[in-house]
């Protein structure tokens, strides 16, 4: 490849993990920017405006990586404008893959959200009460504006077409210094799919009873990470932690597992699966040993769906 | 509201509750016209998708019948599917809809008396709590 790869990076709205999974290639990283010019990446990175991002030509950038979630009227322009400019746009992470940790605010509504950030949190000191208007007068002469707040939190897809998906909270840097130099040299699978190495974390995991040989038996009881620390070298699952590595894709390589952490789905759905959430309450209801441990299962919608909530069939709480 | 009649979609194991169907037409019971059966080899397979894809679709209500405990043709195809229901139920719940918009019960080949009153009690139990309120989510609600 003889030009430069353009880049543009948006933090959407995410924690700035998805970023540092980036940072995180040091060395490689070193390696990559010769071949990297880039052009966009707001705000961490480059002093650069959205008027710079707007100014450019149409599809003039190679690659977009987008990460975090659309909470926010600005969000859902600067997708547009990604989109529009980018030729290759990528939903990088889970918040922009599939919604993400902040995608379990659909299980309240905005007034709630707002209840408890501006009012109730102990932190918080508001006697005027004043919450976020988008539009505000200041001595009478100053329009000052705020992007909206949405009702609901989506991910990327549902506001602009997204050329690839790669999970992760964040994508595991091992995971991103392999894709990353493909992604670049033009590499990519089916539009559409996720950039994934197609094994589940089960696959991975070195706790997995088939590896060993071993059979899947029923799970008798129901623990959480709280019951104290699980048994060496023994699937979480069969212990009774719900871990969801049976429906996750294993970009990661099975890391929560392997330090007494039950998977918790941030690498996505494995291929096939358009539901995280449902196929992995049919995964583990299999497994129960009797209906009554249902009722074991805390707060099960923030369980199964932690990091897919908005990308799921229903998307949303329904009021 | 008034015009409103519920839309009710059930799964029916093609082992038992399905042949109940069928008998239920044989021995000329009344049941409402409301309900659509899709017939499925076990209950077994009815995926947690499929219960919510009806509902998403505009459901008012959903029943998963399937054979009795111990009775299932592939052993454990049932067993299975009520681990799994009543999860999915906890998660419907949770997620705003009225838990009795979905129900799962066991109904042999031989019952075709009670899957026409199943079935008229499920429909009258569906139009005591109203319309799937997925049309004021579509709306914005
Ligand atoms: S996917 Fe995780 S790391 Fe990335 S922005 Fe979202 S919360 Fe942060
Ligand atoms: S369920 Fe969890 S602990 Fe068990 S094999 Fe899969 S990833 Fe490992
Ligand atoms: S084990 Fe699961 S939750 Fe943990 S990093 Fe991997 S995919 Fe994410």
């Amino acid at each position: 490849m003889a030009d430069k790869v353009k880049l543009a990076y948006y933090l959407s709205g995410g924690c700035g993990g998805c970023d540092m999974a980036i940072i995180d290639l040091s060395e490689n990283l070193v390696d990559l920017l010769p071949r990297l010019d880039v052009v966009f990446w707001a705000p961490t990175v480059a002093d650069v405006k959205y008027r710079d991002l707007e100014g450019l030509p149409d599809k003039s950038i190679d690659v977009g990586l987008f990460s975090g979630m659309i909470r926010l009227s600005e969000q859902e322009h600067m997708a547009a404008i990604m989109r529009r400019k980018c030729r290759t746009l990528i939903a990088y992470g889970a918040c922009a893959a599939l919604g993400g940790i902040p995608g379990m605010g659909n299980m309240h509504s905005k007034e709630e959200i707002f209840q408890t950030a501006y009012f109730d949190t102990l932190s918080t000191d508001n006697p005027d009460g004043v919450i976020p208007q988008t539009r505000c007068l200041v001595d009478g002469k100053y329009e000052l504006t705020l992007p909206e707040f949405y009702r609901y939190v989506r991910p990327l897809q549902d506001v602009a077409e997204v050329d690839y998906f790669v999970g992760g909270c964040p994508p595991h840097h091992s995971f991103v210094a392999r894709v990353i130099p493909d992604i670049l040299g033009g590499s990519f699978p089916a539009p559409g799919s996720w950039i994934t190495s197609d094994k589940a974390v089960c696959a991975l995991c070195d706790r997995n009873p088939a590896v060993k040989g071993e059979e899947m038996k029923l799970i008798k009881t129901i623990k959480r990470t709280t019951d104290g620390p699980p048994e060496e070298g023994k699937c979480l699952l069969q212990q009774g932690y719900l871990c969801l590595g049976a429906v996750t894709q294993g970009d990661c390589g099975a890391l929560c597992p392997k330090v007494n952490i039950p998977c918790r789905g941030c690498g996505g759905p494995v291929p096939g699966v358009k539901d995280f959430g449902l196929r992995a309450i049919s995964a583990v209801a299999s497994l129960l040993e009797n209906e009554e441990l249902v009722d074991r299962i805390p707060s099960p919608v923030k369980l199964f769906y932690r990091y897919s909530l908005p990308a799921s069939m229903l998307g949303r709480k329904i009021k | 509201m008034s015009d409103w009649k519920p839309n009710i979609v059930v799964f029916a194991c093609n082992w038992c509750t399905y042949q109940g169907a069928d008998l239920a037409g044989i021995l000329r019971c009344d049941y409402p016209s409301t309900i659509s059966i899709i017939r499925v080899p076990c209950t077994g397979c009815v995926e947690p998708e499929f219960i919510v894809a009806a509902l998403k679709n505009g459901a008012d209500g959903v029943f998963v019948g399937g054979c009795h405990p111990g009775d299932c043709h592939y052993q454990e195809g049932n067993n299975k599917a009520a681990a799994r229901f009543k999860l999915l139920k906890t998660v419907l719940t949770e997620m705003g809809f009225e838990p009795d918009r979905v129900r799962m019960e066991w109904i042999s080949g031989s019952e075709g008396k009670r899957f026409a009153e199943t079935m008229t009690e499920f429909n009258e139990s569906i139009e005591r709590i109203g319309p799937n309120p997925i049309g004021r989510y579509i709306n914005g609600g």
